[in-house]
C-alpha cells in the first residue's frame, strides 16, 4: 500500500501547487476521473481476495475522499482569491456625480401659490379662474367702483379701449363666481394682474390670490380668524398680525393687514410691521349686484400679493428678478 | 395731505405723546406715511441781534461781527454775504450742538477769535424755503430767546396716506374732529364769524350747468396790499404741510383749505370781463395755466369764464393772466362746491393733480364754501387791510347732494361685527364723530349725517366707523363653521401641477414671463397675424398682447444665453391671446423650449446636443399623463416660426392641439442665437382631458416575437407605416416597435431600413406558426403595395 500512501501525497502535492481552477480540474481528472490513477487503483482490487478486499477498498476510498477534499479546498480558495480579485477590479469612484438628467424646479411664484392654494384648499376652498383681458364692469363696475370713482386712481389701468382693459385684480373672478353660483361660495382665484406702473417696487404684472366666502353666518371676526391663521400657517411662525381700517369700494368694514418681522435695514436688525394683504366684508351694493340677498348672506373677501410673500418668506429682496428667469436665480428654489 | 402737529394740537389736544397719536391715526385709517422734523436735531441756538459788522483783516471773505445774545456781546467770525449790523440771527453759542453731532467751541479763523457761529436754515435743517445765506429773522424777534421755542421747532410734519373714501380728513377742522373722536375729548372749531362788507361792489356769476356747479360764491375783495408779506406763523403753517408760500392772497386761499378743507381761488377783478359764466369748455377751447402750460379744453370740461373766455378748469387750476399778480389790486374770491363726478378724472386727463382737485374729486363739505369766505375775508381784512363786499350765491338745491338719515340695527353691527356693543357706546363714538343718533326702538337707531360725512350713507358705513373707533384690533376673532361634506373631484383630469412636476422630474425649469410682448417680436413669431394691442402700455416692449408663450420663453433664454448659460430647459404655462377683442380667445397654454447639451455637462454624460426627438420624448410624457398617448397624433406640419423640415403639429382626434419644433434658423439669426431650439405648446384644456386605467386581464400563454426588417422610400413617414402595420397585424398584437432606422452601406441612396419587432400574444392559449405567418404574410403584402416596401436581405 505504499503505492497508494505515495500516490495521494503526490496528488496532495500537486493540488497544493495549482494556482489555476482548470489545472484543478484536470488534476481532478487525473486522479479521480474515470480511468484517474486512485480508480484504476480501486479497479485494481478485483485481484484481492474476498477477506482483503474490503479493508483495502476501505483505504482507497479514504485515500480518494482524501485528494476530493483537498481539490474541494482548493477550488473553494482559489474561487474566493478570483472573486476577490474581481471584485477589487471592478471598484469605482462613488464620489464621482451620477449619470442622465438633473431635475428642474418649480418657479418661486407657483411655488408659493401652490402653498397657499393648499391651505385653504384643506379647509375647503376651490380654485377658481378667469379671463385676464376683462370688461370694465367686472373689473370696476360690479365692485362698486363706478366711472370716476377716485379709487380708479389706485388702480393704473392697462386698456384697449374704454369698455376693455387688464384685470388690475382678480376680484372679476369673484364677481363671475358670485353670478353662477349661490352661497356657500369658498374660492380663492389666484392669476396674474396688471397695473400700468413699473419701477423698483411695482411690476406691470404680479400676480395676486384673492379669496371669497359667503354664507349665513360670517362677520368680521371670522376674517380675522382666518386671515390671521393663514398668515401663521403660510409663515409658519407664531407671528403678531394687526388689522387696520381702510378702503375698497367693494368690502366694507375694510382692513389692511400688517405682520411685525424682523426686517434688516442698513444692517441693523429691527421688528417692522410690514403691509401684507387687504380684506373686509363684501360691500352689500357688490352681493346685491351678483344676485345675492345681502339680508340673508353676508361675505368677508380678501387680497394678497404673490409676489410680496414670496420675497417675505424666501428673502428675495428685489421684485423684478422674479420675471428676468435668470436660470441662476430659479435654481435656487429647486 | 401732510400738516403740522403744532397746528392739530391748536385746535385739539389730546393727553397723548407724538408717538401715540401718530400710532393711532394709523390704527384708525388715516396711516400716517412719515413723520418729519421741521428742524434738525440742535440746542444751545438762540436769537441774537448784530451789532456791527468789520472786515477781516487776514480774509477778504470773512467778517469780524460784535453780536449781541441780550446777556453780553460776543465777537463773531462769519462768512455769509448777507451779514450786516441790525439783522437778527440765530446764533450757535459756544456749547451749542449742532444737527450731525456739530459741538461749538471756541475757535480762531484765520487768527481771529470766534465765540460761536451764525446760522443758516441749513445748517440747522430747516423744512421750508428759507434760501442760503445767514437764517434772517424778523425785526421783532425777542434778543436771547431760545430758537426753538421762538421759531416752534419742536413741530413735526405728519404725512398720512388717506383713502379716497376720507375726503372730510383732509383738513386741519377734519383731523381735529377725528382726533377728538378718537380720544373722547373736545376739539375747537375755528371761528367763522361773518365779515360785513364795507362797500357794495359785486361781480355777477351765472351758473349755466348748476348738476356740475350745485354752489358758487363769489366776492370782491378791494385794495389788497399785496406789498404786505404773508406773516411767519401763517407761512410756517403751510411750509409744514407741504404748500408754498407765494404771496399773500394765494397764501390765505390756500390756508384756507388746510384749515378747513375748502379750495378756493382768487382772481384779479381786473382781468375778468362783465361777470363770471360756470360752464362747460368749447371743444379745443385754450387757456394758459396758473403754471404755464398751454392746453386746449375739452366740451366735458367745467371751467370758470368771464363773458369772453375760459378763465380756470373748475376745481382744478386757474389761468395765468387772471391770477393774481404784484400788479393785482382788487381779487374777486371764488368759494365753490363742485360735483365730485363733473371733476373726477378731468385733472389727470389733463396732466394735472392739484390740492384742489384733490380734494373736490373726493369730495368737498358741501355746505363749507360761505364759512369758508367769510375766513378768507376775515384774514384778508386782518392782514391785508382789504375791504370786502357782499356775497354773491349762485345756488342749485336740487343739485346739491343729500344726505339722508341711516337706520343702524344693534343686531346687524352683531352681525358684521362679531361684536355685541352697548347702546351706549354705539351712541356714544357716532355722536363723538358729529352724527345725529335718534333711538327709534330698541335696537334700532335714526342715524343723521352732517354734510361733512357725505361718505356715509348705508348701515355698514356706520358699522365701519364702530369697528374702527372701537379699534379693529380689539375685535373678536372666530373662525367660519362649514359643513364638512366630501365633493367629487374628477379623477380623470389632468392637474396642471402634476404636467409641471413632469416637466421638472425631466430637468425643466419653470418660467414666467410677461402677457406683453414687443410688437416687433410678436411679428416675427406670427408674422401674419396682428396683436391684440395695449392702448396706454408702459413701454413699447410691453405694448402687444402675446399669442403665443415661445416669444416670452425665447427672451428669457436671451438672458440666459448672454449669461454664459448654454443649457437651458425651460417651460412656462399661462394665458396666450388670440384675435381682436370681438373675437378675442385666453387660451391656457403650456410651452416648452430646450437647447444646449441633451444632459448635463458631466463625466458620465455624452456631450451631445438636444434634437427634436428629445423634446417629443418630453411632450410624449406630458400626453401620457392623460393615460392614452394613443389617442395624440403627431404629423409633419409648417409654422411661420419652425423650421420647415422639422416642425410638427399635434393632434387629439380632429382638434389640433398645438405645435413642436424647431425654431427657424433664420429667426435664430435674426434673434442672434447660434445654436439650434426646439419648442413645443401646447392647449392645456385638450391636455386636462385624462382617462382612468382599466385593467385587462394577464395572459398567462407565451409571447411570439418576430422582427421585419423593410426597405423603403426615405419620404416614407414611419409613423404612417406603423398605422397600417397595427391594422393588419391581427388582434393579438400587443406591442409594435420601430427598433432600428438605417441609411447608408448596403442600402440604396433614397432608401432607408426600419426594422420593426412584433410581439403577439394570446389571452387563452398559445399563437401557432401558422398564425404569426399569416399575420406576417399580410404585414408584408400591405407595406409592398401601400409603402413599395421590400424585405431587407
Amino acid at each position: 500500500m505504499e503505492h497508494l500512501d505515495a500516490l495521494v501525497s503526490q496528488a496532495l502535492e500537486a493540488v497544493q501547487h495549482t494556482d489555476d481552477i482548470n489545472a484543478l480540474e484536470q488534476l481532478r481528472v487525473q486522479y479521480l476521473g474515470k480511468k484517474g490513477e486512485l480508480t484504476l487503483v480501486m479497479k485494481s482490487l478485483a485481484g484481492l481476495s474476498a477477506e482483503d478486499r474490503p479493508k483495502v477498498g476501505a483505504l482507497v476510498n479514504q485515500a480518494k475522499e482524501q485528494v476530493q477534499e483537498a481539490l474541494n479546498t482548493r477550488k473553494q480558495l482559489l474561487e474566493q482569491q478570483a472573486l476577490s480579485a474581481r471584485l477589487e477590479a471592478e471598484r469605482i469612484d462613488v464620489t464621482l456625480s451620477g449619470r442622465g438628467q438633473q431635475t428642474g424646479g418649480l418657479h418661486p411664484i407657483t411655488r408659493t401659490l401652490e402653498r397657499i392654494e393648499q391651505i385653504f384648499g384643506a379647509i375647503g376652498y376651490s380654485v377658481a379662474e378667469g379671463p385676464e383681458v376683462e370688461d370694465d364692469y367686472h373689473n370696476f363696475g360690479a365692485l362698486n367702483i363706478p366711472d370716476h370713482h377716485p379709487a380708479r386712481a389706485m388702480h393704473d389701468t392697462f386698456y384697449f379701449n374704454t369698455q376693455m382693459l387688464l384685470r388690475t385684480h382678480t376680484s372679476s373672478v369673484q364677481i363671475r363666481t358670485m353670478e353662477t353660483q349661490q352661497p356657500p361660495i369658498r374660492i380663492i382665484c389666484p392669476g396674474r394682474v396688471y397695473r400700468c406702473d413699473s419701477d423698483q417696487t411695482h411690476s406691470p404684472m404680479f400676480h395676486q390670490v384673492e379669496g371669497l366666502l359667503i354664507d349665513e353666518e360670517v362677520s368680521f371676526a371670522d376674517l380675522k380668524g382666518t386671515i390671521q391663521a393663514f398668515l401663521q400657517a403660510f409663515f409658519e411662525a407664531d407671528l403678531e398680525v394687526r388689522f387696520r381700517p381702510s378702503f375698497f369700494p367693494f368690502t366694507e368694514p375694510s382692513a389692511e393687514v400688517d405682520i411685525r418681522r424682523v426686517v434688516t435695514r442698513n444692517g441693523e436688525e429691527r421688528a417692522e410691521w410690514l403691509e401684507v394683504l387687504g380684506c373686509g366684508m363684501v360691500h352689500p351694493n357688490v352681493l346685491r349686484m351678483a344676485g345675492i340677498d345681502p339680508e340673508r348672506y353676508r361675505g368677508f373677501a380678501f387680497g394678497m400679493g404673490v409676489e410680496r410673500l414670496t420675497m417675505l418668506r424666501y428673502g428675495v429682496s428685489d421684485l423684478r428678478v422674479f420675471f428676468d428667469n435668470d436660470l441662476r436665480f430659479l435654481e435656487q428654489f429647486r | 395731505m401732510k400738516f403740522s402737529e403744532q397746528w392739530l394740537r391748536t385746535l385739539v389736544n389730546p393727553p397723548v405723546s407724538r408717538d401715540e397719536l401718530v400710532a393711532r391715526l394709523s390704527m384708525a385709517g388715516l396711516e400716517v406715511e412719515e413723520v418729519t422734523p421741521v428742524a434738525g436735531a440742535f440746542s444751545g441756538v438762540v436769537v441774537a441781534e448784530v451789532l456791527s459788522v468789520e472786515p477781516h483783516p487776514d480774509a477778504d471773505k470773512l467778517r469780524v461781527c460784535q453780536v449781541s445774545n441780550a446777556v453780553q456781546t460776543l465777537q463773531i467770525v462769519c462768512g455769509a454775504p448777507n451779514v450786516r449790523a441790525g439783522l437778527k440771527v440765530p446764533l450757535a453759542q459756544l456749547g451749542a450742538n449742532l444737527p450731525g453731532d456739530f459741538k461749538i467751541k471756541p475757535a480762531k479763523l484765520r487768527g481771529v477769535e470766534s465765540q460761536g457761529m451764525l446760522c443758516a436754515a441749513s445748517e440747522l435743517q430747516l423744512v421750508g424755503d428759507y434760501g442760503d445765506g445767514l437764517l434772517e429773522l424778523p425785526n421783532e424777534a425777542p434778543v436771547g430767546q431760545d430758537l426753538r421755542s421762538y421759531l416752534n421747532l419742536d413741530d413735526v410734519s405728519i404725512e398720512l396716506s388717506l383713502t379716497p373714501n376720507r375726503g372730510d380728513c383732509l383738513s386741519l377742522t377734519g383731523l381735529a374732529r377725528e382726533v377728538g373722536a378718537l380720544y373722547s375729548v373736545p376739539w375747537t372749531p375755528v371761528s367763522l364769524e361773518p365779515v360785513p362788507a364795507t362797500h357794495d361792489q359785486v361781480c355777477a356769476v351765472e351758473v349755466l350747468n348748476p348738476e356740475a356747479c350745485p354752489r358758487y360764491l363769489g366776492r370782491v375783495v378791494r385794495n389788497v396790499d399785496l406789498s404786505i408779506a404773508t406773516p411767519n406763523w401763517m407761512k410756517e403753517r403751510l411750509s409744514r404741510s407741504g404748500v408754498r408760500s407765494i404771496d399773500a392772497v394765494v397764501d390765505i386761499t390756500n390756508y384756507v383749505m388746510l384749515e378747513l378743507g375748502q379750495p378756493m381761488h382768487a382772481f384779479d377783478l381786473a382781468e375778468i370781463q362783465a361777470g363770471i359764466r360756470v360752464r362747460l369748455a368749447e371743444e379745443g377751447e385754450p387757456l394758459r395755466l396758473l403754471d404755464g402750460q398751454e392746453i386746449k379744453l375739452r366740451s366735458d370740461t367745467l371751467v370758470i369764464a368771464d363773458h369772453q373766455r375760459a378763465l380756470a378748469i373748475a376745481g382744478v387750476m386757474g389761468g395765468e393772466h387772471s391770477g393774481v399778480s404784484s400788479k393785482t389790486r382788487d381779487v374777486l374770491l371764488e368759494s365753490a362746491f363742485f360735483d365730485p363726478v363733473a371733476i373726477a378724472g378731468k385733472a389727470r386727463s389733463y396732466g394735472l393733480h392739484t390740492d384742489s382737485s384733490h380734494r373736490f374729486e373726493r369730495g368737498v363739505d358741501f355746505q363749507l364754501a360761505r364759512h369758508a369766505m367769510e375766513r378768507a375775508t376775515a384774514l384778508m381784512v386782518e392782514l391785508l387791510k382789504a375791504e370786502p363786499g357782499p356775497i354773491v350765491e349762485q345756488v342749485s338745491d336740487a343739485s346739491l347732494p343729500k344726505v339722508e338719515p341711516v337706520v343702524l340695527r344693534s343686531e346687524r353691527i352683531n352681525q358684521v361685527l362679531g361684536l355685541h356693543l352697548e347702546s351706549s357706546v354705539v351712541e356714544q363714538l357716532l355722536t363723538g364723530l358729529g352724527l345725529g343718533v335718534t333711538l327709534q326702538t330698541q335696537g334700532q337707531w335714526l342715524i343723521s349725517v352732517p354734510s361733512h360725512r357725505f361718505d356715509i350713507s348705508i348701515e355698514e358705513d356706520l358699522i365701519e366707523e364702530l369697528g374702527r373707533l372701537y379699534d379693529y384690533d380689539r375685535l373678536p376673532i372666530r373662525y367660519p363653521q362649514a359643513r364638512l361634506a366630501p365633493t367629487a373631484k374628477t379623477e380623470a383630469r389632468v392637474k396642471v401641477s402634476d404636467i409641471r412636476r413632469r416637466l421638472v422630474a425631466r430637468g425643466y425649469q419653470e418660467a414666467i414671463t410677461y402677457s406683453f410682448i414687443d410688437q416687433k417680436l410678436f411679428a416675427l413669431f406670427e408674422p401674419e397675424q396682428s396683436p391684440l394691442v395695449l392702448a396706454n402700455p408702459i413701454s413699447a416692449d410691453l405694448a402687444a398682447m402675446r399669442s403665443s408663450l415661445w416669444p416670452g420663453l425665447v427672451k428669457a433664454l436671451q438672458h440666459n444665453l448672454n449669461r454664459q448659460q448654454s443649457r437651458v430647459r425651460l417651460f412656462e404655462t399661462g394665458l396666450r391671446f388670440k384675435g381682436q377683442l370681438g373675437d378675442l380667445k385666453q387660451e391656457s397654454m403650456l410651452a416648452g423650449l430646450i437647447t444646449g447639451s441633451r444632459l448635463p455637462e458631466s463625466w458620465a454624460n455624452a456631450k451631445d446636443a438636444v434634437d427634436f426627438y428629445d423634446l417629443k420624448a418630453d411632450v410624449e410624457s406630458i400626453l401620457s399623463l392623460t393615460g392614452s398617448l394613443d389617442a395624440f397624433c403627431c404629423v409633419a406640419a409648417s409654422h411661420p416660426a419652425l423650421h420647415p423640415g422639422q416642425s410638427a403639429q399635434w393632434w387629439r382626434g380632429d382638434q389640433l392641439m398645438g405645435y413642436l419644433g424647431a425654431l427657424h434658423p433664420e429667426l435664430l439669426k435674426t434673434l442672434g442665437i447660434d445654436q439650434p431650439v426646439y419648442v413645443f405648446e401646447l392647449e392645456l384644456a385638450v391636455l386636462e382631458q385624462g382617462t382612468l386605467p382599466r385593467y385587462k386581464e394577464l395572459s398567462r400563454f407565451p409571447e411570439v416575437r418576430r422582427d421585419l426588417a423593410l426597405v423603403v422610400d426615405e419620404q416614407v413617414a414611419a409613423g404612417a407605416l406603423l398605422e397600417q402595420v397595427r391594422s393588419v397585424a391581427g388582434e393579438y398584437l400587443t406591442a409594435l416597435r420601430l427598433f432600428d432606422v438605417y441609411q447608408g452601406k448596403g442600402i440604396e441612396p433614397g432608401q432607408k431600413s426600419l426594422a420593426l419587432g412584433l410581439t403577439w400574444q394570446h389571452p387563452s392559449r398559445t399563437l401557432n406558426d401558422e398564425e404569426i405567418a399569416a399575420c406576417m404574410q399580410d404585414i408584408l403584402g400591405l407595406v409592398t403595395e401601400q409603402f413599395g416596401a421590400t424585405l431587407r436581405i
